[in-house]
């Protein structure tokens, strides 16, 4: 008993029924509700002045806004023992040189396991596939006596060169190349006798821009939100992310401070989000396992 | 995916022929060389490194001995309290694992329908948690102990309760709670994963649907966007299984460690506990394999359900 097909211009229209598009609207608004509103809790608290923070019973939104938390992490800031912008510097330092290493060598294997037929690369990529399963922090220690080993305890090298080779990076960057390059491109670009090297960089990596900023938002806010590590242990070299959660270790009197740090932490992988979000998704098309 | 050649030439091995194609294209290892080297180093070889040393007891001080199965003896016949880390993670697992990815399903499926401007604010609305680092903390202000927090303070406005409840240091609670918390952070890569994948899928394979008797969105989810989604399920359903069995570091952060009497405890704090508080190197990888073991399983029992979607 088939219904009949409604049909409006050259389009079929789908079978939609108001109550599933009713109820649908109902989750998504509870779900929406319950992702959004400690993020907005987050705002009110960094914005509630101390008689606000320490009221009864507590409310959700904020009265009298200020920005005097803003004002006080700054001075709290000034009072570290390491001048607050070295903190600053190593996490946007670590950050920045690591995502970028991640997206050049990331790519660079990529385009080599995608587009180059050699023996072993499949191996070689179903190995980095199993190893999206692993946890970093599983292997912590056998990593810690790795990285000893190399002498790169208590550098910068130890957060950043780890970062260079990501799973997920090779992995996401591999599917983009498959789909979206096209191989008479890049064979035409051989026979005009370009190295490969030259091919990749010229011609396969502006063909997968969109994937760039896929791979940028995903190593950028992992190397951002980094704490304290094991690897790390002069102060000069601790990330901004650890300073602040020494400066909220302070106890409750820094609440409103310490909401005020977070919506700054939060603010700026947020951002960076929001700026490259179409692509991301775009990107995220091609991201699938196959098999 | 690679072509056959027909060319091999009947005078040469197939070793002959591998040692070729592999002088032919050197630059592919050239290319892949950096990566390689520093992935084996910072991510193949601590794995390694992890089961050869479960079977020694190694210290950090002194060199290790091989004790051989001596460390999982131990671990599954005289560890109390790793059977309730076992216990949790599985609770934890089971509840996490399906409800997050369905949660990652749903949601991008619920707002694929929506115009673009409006699907863009949703996405970041639903995608905000899990990349703002520590901002997961608010939930130990919103369940804080004392009367100020806010869940205490409108339950002891209303009179449902009459002393404050210690959330995060309850036995009770602590569970529920950080499963809670876990699912708020879990719409991560997978999420968009699956945005993308929806996004892919063509218009007229819907249309061809309505015309063959699809009647619901309901069928036409289960016989056409699911089976053309199949990547991205499987894609998210490894974040997803990574990330509820390596959970462990928003427990310690919300709840202490350890937590109280062991309510949230983790297999991955008893590694974290043997291997950087109380140096038992060989101990704690052992639970690392242990775990690697348990997540492998997961993926393999997980690829054998997705095989059955839209059948």
């Amino acid at each position: 008993m088939a219904k009949k097909l409604r049909i409006r211009g050259h389009k079929v229209v789908l079978n939609r029924s108001a109550g599933g598009d009713a109820g649908i609207t109902v989750m998504l608004t509870i779900l929406g509700a319950f992702m959004f509103l400690p993020m907005i809790y987050v705002i009110m608290q960094s914005l509630k002045p101390l008689d606000e923070l320490w009221m009864f019973p507590p409310r959700f939104f904020v009265r009298n806004p200020t920005f005097k938390n803003y004002r006080d992490l700054f001075m709290l800031m000034t009072t570290s023992w390491v001048p607050f912008s070295r903190y600053i510097f190593n996490t946007v330092f670590t950050s920045v040189v690591g995502t970028v290493g991640n997206l050049f060598f990331s790519s660079l294997a990529a385009y080599a396991m995608a587009k180059i037929k050699f023996p072993g690369g499949k191996t070689m990529f179903k190995t980095v596939r199993t190893s999206l399963m692993f946890h970093s922090t599983v292997t912590a220690v056998t990593s810690f006596l790795l990285m000893s080993t190399f002498g790169l305890i208590d550098t910068y090298f130890a957060i950043i060169v780890p970062a260079w080779a990501t799973s997920l990076g090779l992995y996401l960057m591999k599917q983009f190349m498959e789909t979206n390059v096209s191989d008479a491109v890049l064979e035409s670009a051989r026979l005009d006798g370009a190295s490969e090297l030259r091919t990749f960089w010229v011609i396969a990596m502006p063909m997968v821009k969109p994937a760039w900023l896929t791979l940028i938002i995903y190593s950028f806010q992992d190397l951002w939100n980094r704490g304290s590590s094991i690897y790390i242990h002069s102060e000069q070299l601790k990330s901004f992310n650890y300073a602040i959660s020494q400066i909220m270790a302070g106890g409750i009197k820094r609440a409103g401070a310490h909401a005020a740090s977070m919506v700054i932490m939060m603010a700026v992988p947020i951002i960076v989000f929001v700026i490259s979000q179409s692509n991301i998704i775009e990107t995220m098309g091609s991201s699938g396992m196959k098999d | 995916m690679s072509k056959k050649k027909a060319v091999v030439r009947s005078d040469m091995t197939r070793w002959q022929w591998t040692l070729k194609e592999m002088k032919n294209n050197w630059v592919g290892y050239a290319m892949v060389a950096p990566y390689m080297l520093i992935f084996t180093c910072f991510t193949v070889l601590p794995v390694v490194l992890s089961m050869v040393i479960s079977f020694t007891n190694f210290n950090l001080l002194e060199l290790p001995d091989i004790v051989w199965l001596e460390n999982y003896i131990r671990l599954f016949l005289d560890d109390d309290i790793f059977v309730i880390a076992c216990k949790n993670t599985l609770i934890f697992a089971i509840i996490v694992g399906p409800v997050s990815y369905m949660m990652a399903l749903m949601v991008a499926w619920f707002i694929n329908e929506l115009p673009p401007r409006i699907r863009a604010i949703v996405t970041l609305i639903f995608y905000a948690p899990s990349i703002s680092g520590q901002v997961y903390l608010i939930w130990g202000t919103l369940f804080s102990g004392d009367s100020y927090g806010w869940v205490n303070g409108i339950l002891l406005d209303l009179g449902l309760i009459t002393t404050e409840i210690q959330w995060f240091q309850d036995a009770d609670y602590v569970m529920p709670l950080c499963i809670v918390v876990a699912l708020w952070t879990s719409l991560g890569t997978s999420f968009l994963s699956n945005i993308a994948g929806l996004q892919g899928i063509d218009r007229s394979m819907y249309e061809a649907g309505a015309v063959d008797g699809v009647r619901n969105r309901w069928q036409e989810l289960w016989y056409i966007t699911l089976p053309s989604m199949r990547p991205q399920l499987m894609f998210s359903a490894v974040m997803s299984i990574t990330s509820c069995f390596g959970f462990g570091g928003v427990v310690t952060a919300l709840c202490g460690f350890p937590s109280v009497d062991y309510a949230a405890h983790t297999i991955m704090h008893h590694l974290d506990d043997y291997g950087s508080i109380r140096f038992e190197v060989g101990y704690s990888s052992a639970i690392a394999v242990v775990l690697f073991a348990i997540m492998i399983g997961a993926n393999m029992l997980v690829k054998k359900l997705l095989s059955k979607v839209g059948q």
